[in-house]
């Protein structure tokens, strides 16, 4: 059932993005700054938490898990350390997101020739 | 050249863009957000089935798999990109395949790819996140703020 909630959920989450390009003219850089802070708000209102619960990786895949992850760890670290925190765990829990795209762009990069 | 000084445009002008406005494709918004549905859905649907590997075989648990499955999900861009199969599939879904973190992997690596004649250090260095930096940029701040607020309103709010 969680593979039908993901496909329903993340389908509907690439709507609003699909609409935010077709009706209200924003380029996909806009877009996708716009989505991932309404990822940051709505894991800070505890409203993203409930929906991974729900529809797994219909949330955790779309960008808006980013801004939910990053906001995340910032508040696991808060816990323990109060304040200071906020800065050293902001990275905590969605590391693999921006190291994978590091790691893989240099390999991408060294194998594949542009094309064009 | 005095044109450029005048804030009001000229009518030829207003013309031009009301002849162009009415000349614009009009696009197709339900059939976008359609093919966007089922692309984006089908992108997630791979995800949770390597969500669903990743717990039964390497003890993840339902919050901890996002990690791995957006790795392997970026590994499989890698290569969708490098032989140019992503371009195709973003031209026909448009947003399907732009908001899943497959999209940002793509904006990445096809700028690393892309960029990798002028170099590794000023080339594939400086242009790696030209399109996807502000995805970083307000991700990171707007997180700031916000576990900025609920940490103040924990500690000193008592919430």
């Amino acid at each position: 059932m969680i593979f039908f909630w993901a496909f329903v959920v993340g389908g509907l989450i690439c709507v609003i993005g699909q609409i935010m390009f077709d009706v209200f003219k924003l380029t996909p850089g806009h877009t996708l700054s716009i989505l991932v802070v309404a990822g940051a708000i709505l894991d800070g209102l505890g409203l993203y938490e409930p929906l991974i619960d729900f529809a797994g990786a219909g949330a955790t895949v779309p960008i808006t898990s980013f801004g939910n992850s990053l906001v995340h760890g910032a508040m696991q670290e808060a816990e323990k350390h109060g304040i200071i925190g906020v800065i050293t765990g902001m990275f905590e829990v969605t590391s693999s997101g921006i190291s994978a795209a590091i790691i893989f762009g240099m390999i991408g990069a060294l194998i594949f020739k542009p094309k064009g | 050249m005095a044109d450029k000084k005048k804030k009001n445009v000229p009518p030829s002008a207003q013309q031009y863009q009301s002849f162009q406005d009415k000349r614009e494709v009009k696009r197709p918004i339900v059939k976008n957000c359609i093919k966007a549905f089922f692309v984006g859905g089908f992108i997630c649907f791979i995800g949770q089935l390597i969500s669903t590997f990743y717990i039964h075989f390497f003890n993840f648990t339902e919050q901890t798999v996002g990690n791995p499955t957006i790795a392997t999900l970026i590994f499989i861009t890698m290569l969708l990109t490098g032989f140019g199969v992503y371009d195709r599939i973003g031209q026909f879904s448009g947003a399907g395949s732009a908001v899943p973190v497959t999209g940002f992997g793509n904006a990445v690596i096809s700028a690393a790819i892309e960029h990798r004649t002028e170099g590794f250090v000023l080339g594939v260095g400086g242009n790696m996140f030209k399109l996807a930096g502000s995805v970083i940029l307000f991700g990171v701040f707007s997180a700031f703020v916000v576990a900025l607020i609920k940490t103040i309103l924990i500690q000193w709010g008592g919430l």
